[in-house]
């Protein structure tokens, strides 16, 4: 998925792809560890699992199950 | 005959039997979810009768919306396709209720075959060889380390009412399969309703070698030889060809009697499909099973499963041999004969299919969209069955082929120069489609050559 950093703490996790979330992982407020899954979304018949690309903090989870992304929608904000 | 039909699917496979239907003077219906709505089958259809909302348990998974279509439009048979409903024989027996006719085998056969440990004992029994494994579903991680214990290392994990390479994974050690059979229960619940698993021996040097088979109104089954789709990421199959570069006339002779026993222990009727694995690890003649296995030793082919459905890649079969497998699908389930003589079938030439996904060609990633531009390779032996046009959506709720690109030569020379031909001319703009990857095949002199295995994708994308 793709990531892009404001800072070195705040990243926004963006889909990369129109995408079903499937299942949602992590919660706000949870500290994730680099390569955590946050969220599972499902394209085209495969599960994309998105990770926390660096350790932090959950602030903001933009997604629930069932909900439909558009590729660059905001899925969540680990600082 | 059958004179009015439901095609109970979407994208280019409802189109491709729409087209034989139309072209056998029957009546046409087709169903389809609001995603759908502006795709070629819906509009190309006599009638098209909306069914639901897009995800595909609130439409082409609904049986009561799709049955209640078939009333609504009095529709006289049924055909599902592949994928959704078409190996339910729930949904088999429900339609035949209904007073429909099934296109087709019957529920019992889809219902033995459904379930991988059922049909891998089955063709055990029948003489069909089948690959070290367990004969009952493994129940827990600790069971599976200890069936792997006797099967030996690496073993494929696999649900047993699987399909579409959904929740495989193949694993080296016990830490492995301990993951891996923890991947393939929570698919396998997912995915197929059912939590069993089983374990089979992996062969790590193989071709993926199918064999058509039409299971006569008479009960006889013929065999009309084999489609080779060793070509594969991520367990699901992206190119095939017929005849296989890796089976001589003795095996393919052998390959086919296998695959007419296991059509007729289930009594099968209609267009099915019986794959198997070839073992080419040791070169001609195969390697040796390990310890317990129900085949003899010194079998080079093992019974993998059978598709009780028109298969996907079933247009390489008829460019060969020049018979429309819809056709005989549509006859069988009348009761009727088949159009051609059984004894008189021959073989021309050589074909290919090259699926064109939705996906990104380096890491096969989906890729959504609209399409904004579709232009159709054509010229001598090109066949395109494509799902979408110019302005469709490409949405996330189903899968991702977009269209099949079939090619027929005169021989694997030929095929492959006009497979590269047609490859160059297929434009598709708006989203990202594998062409480029197919290209990359088409050139690569280990898919050339033609000796290759289910790992040629991973040395094209390492």
């Amino acid at each position: 998925m793709g990531i892009e950093g404001e800072d070195r703490h705040v990243t926004e996790v963006r889909a990369e792809m129109v995408a079903n979330v499937w299942k949602v992982v992590t919660a706000e407020g949870e500290h994730v560890s680099a390569d955590a899954t946050l969220v599972i979304l499902e394209s085209m018949k495969m599960e994309i699992p998105v990770l926390a690309e660096q350790p932090g903090t959950v602030t903001k989870l933009a997604v629930a199950e069932g909900d439909v992304v558009q590729e660059g929608d905001l899925i969540a904000i680990v600082e | 005959m059958i004179e009015s039909l439901l095609v109970a699917n979407r994208g280019e496979i409802a189109r491709r039997v729409l087209a034989t239907a139309r072209r056998m003077g029957i009546r046409t219906v087709a169903v389809y979810s609001e995603a759908d709505a502006d795709l070629p089958f819906a509009r190309e259809a006599d009638e098209a009768v909306l069914i639901g909302p897009p995800p595909p348990a609130h439409s082409y998974l609904d049986q009561a919306a799709i049955l209640g279509a078939a009333r609504r439009t009095g529709a006289q048979a049924i055909h599902p396709g592949y994928g959704f409903l078409s190996e339910n024989a729930d949904f088999a027996r429900e339609a035949e209720a209904a007073g429909l006719i099934w296109v087709g085998p019957p529920p019992a056969a889809i219902e033995q075959m459904g379930d991988k440990i059922s049909a891998r004992n089955m063709m055990a029994a029948a003489g069909v060889p089948v690959a070290a494994g367990t004969a009952e579903p493994v129940s827990d991680a600790d069971s599976a380390v200890a069936a792997a214990a006797v099967i030996g290392y690496p073993v494929m994990v696999k649900a047993a009412a699987g399909g579409g390479g959904i929740g495989m994974s193949a694993a080296a050690d016990d830490a492995e399969l301990r993951a891996a059979f923890e991947t393939a229960r929570s698919r396998a619940e997912r995915f197929f309703a059912s939590p069993d698993i089983l374990l089979e021996r992996y062969v790590t040097a193989a071709r993926h070698v199918e064999v058509q088979i039409l299971g006569l109104a008479s009960g006889q089954v013929l065999a009309l030889g084999e489609r080779d789709c060793s070509v594969q990421r991520r367990h699901q199959k992206v190119a095939e060809e017929t005849p296989s570069p890796g089976v001589t006339p003795e095996l393919r002779g052998r390959l086919e009697a296998a695959a007419v026993r296991a059509g007729q222990v289930v009594g099968y009727r209609g267009a099915g499909t019986v794959e198997f694995l070839l073992d080419v690890s040791a070169g001609p003649g195969g390697r040796p099973p390990r310890s317990p296995v129900r085949a003899e030793a010194g079998e080079e082919f093992f019974f993998l499963e059978m598709n009780t459905r028109l298969q996907v890649e079933h247009p390489i079969t008829e460019l060969v041999t020049g018979i429309d497998l819809v056709e005989q699908q549509l006859r069988i389930a009348a009761g009727a004969g088949v159009s051609f003589q059984p004894r008189e079938v021959q073989y021309r030439g050589h074909a290919l299919e090259l699926r064109v996904y939705a996906e990104d060609p380096r890491r096969f990633l989906p890729s959504p969209g609209t399409i904004t531009e579709w232009a159709e390779p054509a010229g001598p032996g090109i066949r395109v069955d494509a799902g979408y046009a110019a302005g469709n959506q490409v949405t996330p709720f189903y899968d991702p082929l977009l269209a099949k690109l079939c090619v027929h030569g005169a021989d694997r020379e030929q095929a492959l120069r006009r497979a590269r031909d047609a490859v160059a001319s297929f434009r598709i703009t708006g989203l990202k489609t594998n062409l480029p990857f197919h290209a990359d095949l088409l050139e690569s002199v280990v898919f050339s050559g033609g000796d290759y295995d289910t790992s040629v994708v991973s040395r094209l994308r390492p």
